[in-house]
């Protein structure tokens, strides 16, 4: 592409297309040849020569002549017609609204309507969950049975690998950490003490939890956000078919259950792993573990931590639930939820920790 | 192969091997010329394989046997950079990017091309945009604030932002009002004639068909049994043409024909 300023006629010749000109050496070097152009003022333009010539290439010439045709043009009846088009549609872009002042304050308004909103919807979901529990137990035959068993399926049998491994690394770096500091005080024996309260009353049912809502949490979310975008949700609201009743309460239950039991599994790994770690790191045998664990960890402790866990799967499924069914249908709002689901189940389930712990203080300790 | 000819196939065989059977083959042997400046429709049952044959010009599905060329260079390469100024597509519900406004959708193609000035291509993107026949104050609104129509065009200005000289269309009427897909039918023909493209659609509406393509190609029994201009077509002695355009609803659009609109 070049120009050629030949006085007084500019002109014009090569390629003058998007692609084109999108190529750095070809528009600097159109750039460098732009002030001899400018110097002749209202020049006369010549573009027969170009070979070709597309909307993008218009457009520039367009702005370069100051919106508006040259003084002196000569072009071909195709030019003719593309610079007709670009002088008939040209306009400024209209400024984006919403900015400035009255911007930030409507984006503030907006924020807390979501946030009461959200407590709205959270408490609607609730309620409605008790009500379609009532019916469960009113017709326990009208159940969704094989809902519950699919999802207790995919979210409890399909997480014991990984529970398992997570459990098992956790428990054995966490004996090897404790064997090196109670080997200062000679105190070695208490690893069974620690490793038993720890693992059993807080880490098990917490790491389980967490692994499970980033797992099948997210998973909730997506899926029923999926059935938004795919009007499937609508499509059962319009058939008159109970969403709470056939997508919320079978997650719901199948995660009440299956977290107790992941809860001990894990718990079990961990301590499995514990113990191999303190036999290598400290000679204390199997068989001692197993002896001591009983008496130095209450019974009550595992009933807390099944409790606990049980708290934990229902709120995870209602929380994944909440946004799966505020996704908005478009893909944006998808990963917004999915990603907000984790987050705030995660939070959640550490918040309803700490409160078990203040709770129940003197249970098992 | 001529220089006239935009769409170039040869023995094309496309296959799905669904989980654990025989392979379902969808084209045998498939032939087929688009030559510039032609409209030409695709015609079919529904499950003939028609947007099939759309992806496979868009190179987005490979074939199993056989060559396709588009303006002289296999479809597979396609995909890469400057796809865009090579071919545009309209997608059957759009497939607008839903986090980008209408404004960003259309200016995507020559933002990518990296080096253009930010206002240049916000000023092509608005030029797109009332090309196709939408005022300027739609430009920072979202897709999803958009209704099906206003979808359609967006995706129409967004296809033809890089002048790309072949457009396909996938059903470019379907889930829109009379009225709009009269709208966009006459803007498919103004751009059509004013900018020099070849189209190639796929369409089950039979008054896009009669009003729009210069050509029609059927295909059934996994070839195209013919590509010809409609009256040629409608005249055929084949079951699925009979009743595709012998129909009672072939036999009312086919009152567009007389006198035939756009003969070649």
């Amino acid at each position: 592409m070049r120009e050629s300023a030949s006085v007084p006629v500019v002109e014009a010749s090569g390629d003058w297309v998007a692609d084109q000109l999108a190529v750095p050496a070809v528009w600097q070097a159109l750039q460098r040849s732009l002030p001899g152009v400018q110097r002749q003022g209202a020049a006369q333009w010549d573009l027969r020569n170009i070979a070709r010539l597309d909307h993008t290439g218009a457009q520039y010439l367009w702005s370069l002549w100051g919106e508006r045709l040259p003084d002196a043009l000569e072009l071909l009846p195709d030019q003719q017609a593309l610079l007709d088009r670009v002088a008939k549609f040209s306009t400024p872009v209209p400024p984006p609204t919403g900015g400035g002042w009255q911007g930030v304050y409507f984006r503030l308004g907006q924020t807390v309507l979501d946030l009461g909103d959200h407590g709205r919807a959270a408490l609607r979901l609730l309620g409605q969950l008790a009500l379609d529990m009532g019916r469960l137990l009113r017709h326990p035959a009208r159940a969704p049975w094989r809902d519950i068993s699919g999802h207790l399926y995919r979210i409890g049998a399909t997480a014991l690998p990984i529970t398992a491994l997570v459990g098992f690394l956790i428990g054995v770096v966490l004996a090897y950490l404790m064997s090196q500091q109670l080997r200062q005080f000679g105190a070695d024996i208490f690893i069974v003490n620690i490793l038993g309260i720890a693992l059993v009353r807080e880490l098990g049912p917490v790491l389980a939890a967490i692994l499970i809502a980033g797992r099948s949490g997210s998973a909730i979310t997506a899926q029923i956000g999926v059935m938004r975008v795919t009007e499937e949700l609508d499509a059962m609201r319009v058939m008159g078919i109970a969403r709470g009743f056939r997508l919320v309460l079978p997650r719901v239950i199948a995660m009440a259950v299956a977290m107790p039991l992941l809860s001990v599994w894990t718990t079990m790994a961990a301590l499995l792993g514990g113990m191999l770690a303190a036999d290598l790191a400290m000679g204390l045998s199997p068989a001692y573990f197993f002896a001591a664990l009983p008496k130095t960890v209450a019974i009550s402790n595992l009933g807390l931590a099944v409790a606990k866990s049980a708290a934990f799967g229902v709120l995870i499924a209602l929380i994944a639930c909440h946004y799966g069914l505020r996704v908005k249908p478009n893909t944006q709002s998808l990963g917004q939820g999915t990603t907000a689901s984790v987050v705030t189940s995660i939070t959640a389930v550490i918040l309803v920790d700490a409160l078990f712990a203040v709770l129940f203080k003197g249970i098992g300790v | 192969m001529s220089a006239q000819c935009v769409v170039q196939i040869d023995g094309l065989r496309s296959e799905f091997r669904s989980s654990g059977g025989a392979p379902t083959v969808i084209h045998d042997n498939l032939n087929l010329q688009v030559e510039r400046g032609e409209m030409l429709s695709i015609v079919g049952g529904s499950g003939s394989g028609k947007t099939v044959l759309l992806r496979q010009i868009l190179g987005l599905e490979t074939p199993a046997s056989g060559q396709v060329q588009v303006l002289g260079r296999p479809a597979a390469e396609l995909g890469g950079p400057g796809a865009a100024s090579r071919v545009g597509m309209l997608f059957q519900h759009g497939a607008l990017f839903s986090s980008f406004t209408v404004l960003e959708n259309i200016a995507f193609p020559l933002r990518e091309l990296g080096n253009l000035p930010a206002k240049l291509v916000r000023d092509v993107a608005l030029l797109r945009l009332q090309m196709v026949g939408l005022e300027a104050h739609h430009a920072h609104k979202m897709p999803s604030d958009l209704s099906g129509g206003m979808v359609k065009r967006v995706a129409l200005a967004r296809a033809l932002v890089m002048d790309p000289p072949l457009l396909l269309l996938d059903e470019p009427t379907a889930g829109l009002d009379p009225d709009s897909a009269d709208g966009f039918c006459t803007l498919l023909q103004s751009l059509h004639r004013e900018l020099d493209l070849t189209v190639v659609m796929v369409t089950h509406d039979l008054d896009t068909i009669f009003e729009l393509s210069t050509r029609v190609a059927v295909v059934a029994d996994k070839r195209i049994i013919v590509h010809a201009p409609p009256a040629e077509v409608v005249a055929l002695d084949h079951p699925f043409v009979q009743d595709f355009f012998r129909g009672g609803r072939g036999q009312r659009a086919q009152a567009l024909l007389q006198p035939p609109p756009h003969a070649v």
